[in-house]
């Protein structure tokens, strides 16, 4: 973004749009009926596994497809420890913690790939955690899923409080976000998503600050997928470990607009309504029309939502061509 | 007696066969403004990528202010107070200029918030003349300008060490006028600088001092007159035939050839 990088982050404005989102999310949670508090709960967890991939694929630039692997490994390290008897609060830290080695083990393996080499390798780990988890039948159940304990309670109950625990991940997924953005850390990001030899140039510690982003991102989407475990009650491999997440989540942020901090939040919300709206619609080819939708959002409008929105202000300070010709002076 | 700001022992770098840099042991005091030229391929840039951690060396040692630096990540080495350009500019292209500046100022050195970069950024702006343009996008500048910009992005890291490779190259000559007088500036404040340079020309109005690279190896080094008069200087630039007649040619054709030498013309 093309801001004055020394504005302040907390405006007034900022803080009612805040409070007035926050307070539309809770109405709706406690007066939606069920198909759309179910709406509600994936589109939060869309929009926290949106904001944790924008870390390391939008601000740092790096093309990840791990998302899936971080969810897989997030949903099981939470249903496993909840199945071992522990409480649900603890099992959804254990899952953050297991998200957090796990990234930063493979962090300092395909950080030092770049572009497309860094993209196979993500998802070649996707695949080899799916068939860990389809074959490893001592922890994980192997292919036929392993049930986890349903939370006391009424449905209802329960949904409302899965909505609310995710919408609660949302806000504190996006203050992070916001909170690196305006920050040193965030800043180094963005220089090593434009040149990497520039950014060792100027004393950033590159391969640290890419190890970082890769472990606060695969740390969040951990979290999401442990939340989702309680949620459903049953996971199997198949389902966790889903290339199709890997695939989804990029696309919304893209939608949004990469880079920016309302952009994963935008592009969510858009895609999990036309989604809802395709499904309901079209059942027999859904599939091919969201496809469809992706492909041609992606071509026409690579910049995404966000930044087409602010087009015109960004043009004043991006586009005018400054008059070099007489700049040597 | 203080330690030299830049020392190095033995400094060598082999690629597969070839060894780019050979051998080479040299040491710059503080406040001096060095000349670094050799023909294309001499190993000059690499040399520069050595001190500044960008490859590792094969064997010698590379010491700043006293301290041995060359088993230091290039981070490291840049946050102790060494500063390069790079041959090709290597903007932060999304960035604007402020913000490309304010990288310099806020990794390297001090450090500081982000608010403290921008106005050390602001104030390197101006001393390089680039303060108007702050808020363009890195890649609007023209190829002059980015230069300025390359020099301010590493002024602002506030270096004791700043290398300037080719910064002139591709630049008129009002510009290149301009570009000698902010490193004249730079080297005033006290700045240790090498200057890597293809053409001699450029570098022999700045510098007291010249060091030749040819094939990786330390050819010359000294006062910039007797250099040129080296008789391996002239062999190395001329070729061998032409340095034979060069030789024994008369004073009169001694000296139309040492202009071609400084407009860095090689052997036709």
């Amino acid at each position: 973004m093309m801001a004055d990088p020394t504005a302040p982050i907390i405006t007034p404005t900022r803080v009612a749009a805040a409070l007035l989102v926050a307070g539309v999310v809770i109405a709706f949670g406690f007066s939606a009926n069920n198909y759309l508090l179910q709406a509600g709960t994936t589109l939060a967890m869309s929009a926290v596994l949106c904001l944790a991939w924008n870390i390391v694929g939008g601000f740092m630039g790096y093309p990840s497809f791990g998302t899936a692997a971080f969810f897989g490994v997030g949903a099981y390290a939470g249903g496993i420890l909840q199945d071992a008897g522990v409480p649900l609060a603890l099992a959804w830290i254990g899952a953050a913690a297991a998200g957090a080695m796990f990234a930063a083990f493979l962090g300092s393996v395909l950080l030092g790939l770049r572009g497309h080499y860094f993209a196979i390798g993500t998802i070649a780990v996707v695949e080899v955690m799916r068939e860990v988890a389809n074959n490893w039948e001592g922890l994980t159940g192997g292919a036929i899923g392993i049930n986890i304990p349903i939370l006391a309670g009424s449905p209802r109950e329960v949904g409302i409080f899965f909505y609310l625990a995710m919408w609660a991940l949302v806000a504190a997924t996006f203050a992070l976000t916001a909170a690196i953005a305006h920050s040193k850390f965030g800043f180094s990001l963005r220089c090593i998503r434009q040149n990497e030899s520039a950014a060792h140039m100027v004393g950033i510690a590159v391969f640290r600050a890419k190890c970082a982003a890769f472990i606060i991102s695969g740390l969040l989407i951990s979290l999401a997928g442990a939340v989702y475990a309680s949620m459903v009650a049953f996971i199997e491999p198949k389902d966790v470990f889903n290339i199709l997440l890997s695939i989804e989540v990029p696309a919304m942020v893209m939608l949004g607009g990469a880079g920016t901090i309302l952009g994963p939040l935008i592009g969510a919300t858009i895609y999990i309504l036309l989604r809802e709206l395709v499904w309901v619609n079209f059942i027999n080819f859904h599939s091919a029309i969201l496809g469809i939708i992706i492909i041609a959002v992606i071509y026409l409008m690579p910049e995404g939502l966000v930044r087409r929105f602010h087009a015109q202000a960004w043009s004043k300070l991006t586009k005018r061509s400054p008059s070099q010709s007489g700049a040597g002076s | 007696m203080t330690d030299p700001t830049l020392q190095l022992e033995g400094l060598t770098r082999r690629f597969g066969g070839v060894t780019a840099v050979d051998n080479i042991s040299l040491s710059i005091p503080k406040g001096d403004i060095v000349g670094l030229v050799g023909p294309n391929g001499a190993g000059k840039t690499t040399l520069v990528n050595l001190v500044t951690g960008f490859l590792p060396k094969s064997s010698g040692r590379v010491l700043f202010e006293g301290r041995e630096i060359s088993h230091l990540p290039p981070h490291l080495i840049a946050r102790s107070g060494i500063a390069r350009t790079f041959q090709i500019v290597q903007p932060f292209a999304e960035m604007t200029v402020l913000e490309n500046v304010m990288a310099g100022a806020l990794f390297a050195g001090q450090g500081g918030t982000i608010r403290q970069a921008s106005d050390k950024a602001r104030h390197y702006l101006e001393f390089v003349g680039l303060d108007r343009f702050s808020n363009y996008s890195a890649s609007d500048l023209s190829l002059a300008n980015r230069k300025r910009l390359e020099l301010a992005k590493s002024l602002a890291m506030e270096p004791r060490l700043l290398f300037l490779d080719e910064v002139n190259a591709g630049l008129n000559t009002s510009e290149l006028d301009n570009a000698l007088d902010l490193i004249r500036k730079i080297s005033s404040m006290g700045v240790t600088i090498v200057i890597i340079e293809h053409v001699l020309r450029i570098v022999l109005s700045l510098v007291k001092r010249l060091i030749v690279l040819h094939h990786g190896a330390m050819l010359s080094d000294g006062e910039p007159s007797a250099v040129l008069k080296d008789p391996a200087v002239v062999t190395a630039y001329l070729g061998t035939k032409f340095s034979k007649r060069h030789q024994a040619e008369s004073e009169h054709q001694r000296e139309k050839l040492q202009q071609s030498l400084e407009r860095g013309q090689g052997p036709a």
